[in-house]
């Protein structure tokens, strides 16, 4: 697709310090200086644009869900309450920065680095634009999916620092739920596979010539729903839980510690609304009248939008409801979606075809329109609420216990 | 996985936790997730209403009343006042009858919104139907400042009849309630009861059986879940309860659903209640005039009126002095949970929380 505006990976950034270092006549050969030198300026680049995206974000996030709540959200600071992030993020790093006596001192003063670390290097394979910040690395997702399973080590990490019960009890949801999701999301990642034929996210994009969403609707719902759950918000923010833990495996956290939870907790949507609009939406791709980068960004909020239209309207499932959905439900959808697309894939590459071709495409999204609504009907049966067919409270005037009255 | 060793974990929830609806605590213990015993401990709210009101005369005690159940202060101002009017033989005027059943009836709509709400909240909905029910709630409170100036603690009713007649707006504001209501409430329940993950976290979940209830004490919409059929505005009518023509709600299960159900249903009844009374009453005075300290004859009264949460009761025994020698209440929320431990017994950490909900109590109340 179209990319007017230049973008600079790390290796164009490496040769342009080279040169400018060369200029002012430094010795060309140490090539780890300008190495270093691409690698922190990327690094900044990176770092602050996801603050600061993170910043509008959480603004955004705060206006849509008081728009559901029939309230008006932040307003005050700046136009239309857009400095809130910024008045919020002051009053924490401002805030007292307390650590419980019995705490595991470095294990809980590591753990929000941890979890801030993967959220940060997800963002170098994203492609923006043509390319990513790490040019295109050939095992992008890959490297997602591994990075990703950090998480679960950091929650647990903070968890168990704070030696606070109710922060060990979200830390413990945490690891079981974190490891079982990932197992879909890698699932439905598969499938994705399956037919680029590529790991590179770029390549991935590229072999969209229809938009996965509509190739394979099975697989974006598996996809999904495990994303959810990975970055655990509703309907399975167990791991926080105001209601029940008060605030999960970050209750002990204050000052700039949780200004730091906080940040890699909002970063995570915006992270898997880019993964999610790489791998099924296809990517850079639009129409002309606006760049490549414009589309990302427009595709990215509607998933995140989509994601807080669930977040505003839906309660929490128990952790065990959430457990038994990842394993009796999601994990063999999953297994079936790529199980499905395969079985399409050889037999429309039947002819010697390397790549699928467009009709191709919209015949594979045809057939799994049509078995992923079946499929999604029966279990909707199968595990719906039959249990409704009960008898509702019945208006009742024979209330009355008193024969005299009555 | 024999070698493992596991030990249960005793919590504490509360005094100050975000679903415990105030200052309860309940010291918990968990073995996983499971819970295994469960001890409520009641009294960071006590601020001795019972013992005040022996020192205060019975117009002043109408004011204590109002911060028992702080969000239904109407339904504690008609229990006191019956109660006192009973124990001084004091006649009501019709019209002032049906400006207290009005105004009752919108306090039970109150705070039947805020209990849903709240259940949601527990459940872990982000506030959305909370903040749905409060938009509602509020028109309530619009309405009950029309009436008295105030919004919650309301003190409106006195003995022998009402502070002030409502004014022309109140009825007007009152009529374009009750039209859009039933839509509110239909806007609600497809929020709610179509939802999937409402019905399976709610479902079967904190079963209290009947026999259960009944050997608890349990009274208003807890008890109806549980399929007793026992409402004090039928057993017992006061007031003009008994010319009005409305059904009450009884549950199945006596689940969680089955209370929140039972409660969204008494909201449609309690409309149909108030749009009688608007078509049945009449102009008249609002008041009996009543010395200003009421000497009543020396006796005592058990008065109780279906509140919103519950039967609350008013033991009165006067020694013929202006102020009780003693007030006892019988305040449903504490009742109400007195079978909570068994009901939480062997369900998950996060039943816990939304049982809690679902019995709708107010710490006002539980601790007085």
């Amino acid at each position: 697709m179209i990319n007017p505006i230049m973008f600079i990976g790390f290796y164009q950034l490496a040769e342009l310090y080279q040169s400018m270092l060369s200029s002012i006549g430094l010795n060309t050969s140490v090539s780890w200086l300008y190495y270093g030198l691409a690698a922190a300026s990327i690094s900044f680049i990176v770092i602050n644009t996801m603050v600061l995206s993170t910043a509008f974000y959480v603004w955004f996030e705060r206006r849509t869900i008081a728009r559901f709540q029939v309230r008006r959200g932040p307003n005050r600071h700046g136009p239309f309450g857009l400095f809130q992030s910024f008045a919020d993020v002051i009053k924490a790093i401002m805030k007292e920065n307390t650590m419980p006596t019995e705490a595991d001192g470095p294990v809980f003063t590591v753990a929000p680095i941890v979890l801030i670390a993967p959220t940060l290097l997800i963002m170098s394979v994203i492609p923006f634009g043509e390319k990513s910040f790490l040019g295109s690395l050939n095992i992008g997702i890959l490297f997602i999916v591994g990075v990703t399973s950090i998480n679960s080590i950091a929650i647990f990490m903070a968890g168990w620092g704070s030696r606070n019960k109710y922060a060990i009890l979200g830390a413990m949801r945490g690891a079981a739920m974190l490891i079982s999701y990932e197992i879909p999301m890698a699932i439905g990642i598969t499938s994705v596979l399956l037919i680029s034929g590529s790991l590179a996210m770029t390549a991935i994009e590229e072999s969209q010539k229809i938009w996965f969403i509509v190739v394979m609707p099975l697989g974006f719902f598996v996809f999904i729903v495990a994303a959810i759950a990975e970055m655990s918000r509703t309907p399975f923010d167990q791991i926080e839980a105001e209601s029940e833990l008060g605030s999960g495996y970050n209750t002990e956290y204050s000052g700039i510690k949780f200004a730091v939870l906080f940040l890699a907790e909002f970063m995570a949507p915006l992270i898997t609304s880019s993964i999610v609009t790489t791998l099924f939406l296809g990517g850079t791709q639009g129409f002309d009248f606006l760049p490549g980068q414009i589309w990302f960004i427009l595709k990215t909020f509607t998933v995140v939008f989509i994601l807080l239209w669930l977040r505003a309207t839906w309660p929490r499932l128990r952790i065990d409801q959430i457990m038994s959905f990842a394993w009796k439900i999601l994990f063999g959808l999953g297994i079936f979606n790529i199980f499905l697309i395969a079985v399409e894939y050889t037999i429309l590459t039947e002819s010697g075809k390397s790549e699928l071709s467009k009709p191709d495409m919209l015949i594979m999204g045809a057939i799994n329109w049509i078995v992923t609504i079946i499929i999604l009907f029966v279990l909707m049966n199968l595990f719906g609420n039959k249990k409704l067919n009960r008898p509702t409270p019945i208006p009742s005037p024979l209330a009355n216990m008193n024969p005299e009255v009555d | 996985m024999a070698g493992i060793r596991t030990e249960p974990v005793t919590i504490n929830l509360g005094p100050q936790h975000p679903s415990t609806h105030g200052v309860f605590r309940l010291r918990v213990t968990f073995d996983g997730e499971e819970i295994v015993d469960a001890e409520p401990i009641f009294g960071y709210l006590h601020r001795g209403t019972e013992k005040l009101a022996e020192s205060r005369s019975y117009v002043q005690i109408v004011t204590l009343t109002d911060r028992m159940d702080y969000v239904a202060s109407m339904s504690n101002n008609l229990a006191y006042v019956s109660a006192v009017e009973k124990l001084a033989d004091i006649k009501v005027p019709e019209r002032a009858q049906y400006i207290r059943v009005i105004s009752a009836e919108l306090q039970r709509i109150a705070s039947h919104l805020m209990a849903t709400g709240f259940l949601l909240n527990d459940l872990g909905a982000l506030a959305t139907p909370l903040t749905y029910c409060f938009r509602e709630r509020e028109r309530i409170l619009d309405l009950f400042e029309m009436l008295c100036g105030a919004r919650i603690t309301l003190s409106y009713m006195r003995p022998g009849g009402v502070l002030q007649d409502a004014p022309e707006e109140f009825w007007s504001a009152l009529d374009t309630l009750i039209a859009d209501f039933p839509h509110y409430l239909d806007e609600l329940e497809g929020l709610i009861t179509s939802n999937e993950i409402v019905l399976s976290r709610t479902i079967g979940v904190g079963i209290l059986s009947d026999t259960k209830a009944i050997d608890c004490g349990i009274s208003g919409p807890n008890l109806r879940a549980s399929s007793v059929k026992w409402d004090l505005r039928k057993a017992a009518p006061y007031e003009i309860y008994d010319r009005l023509e409305f059904d009450i709600p009884i549950g199945a299960n006596g689940d969680t659903f089955d209370r929140y159900q039972v409660r969204a249903l008494e909201m449609r009844e309690s409309i149909k209640i108030i749009s009688q009374c608007i078509k049945q009453i009449e102009k008249g005075p609002i008041r009996t005039e009543t010395p200003y300290f009421i000497r009543p004859p020396k006796g005592e009264i058990y008065s109780a009126v279906e509140g919103p949460k519950g039967e609350l009761g008013f033991y009165m025994v006067s020694d013929g002095s202006i102020a009780p020698y003693r007030c006892k209440v019988r305040a449903p929320s504490y009742i109400n949970l007195t079978p909570l431990t068994d009901m939480l017994k062997g369900w998950k950490m996060g039943d816990m929380i939304i049982i809690l909900g679902s019995i709708d109590f107010v710490l006002g109340e539980v601790d007085r």
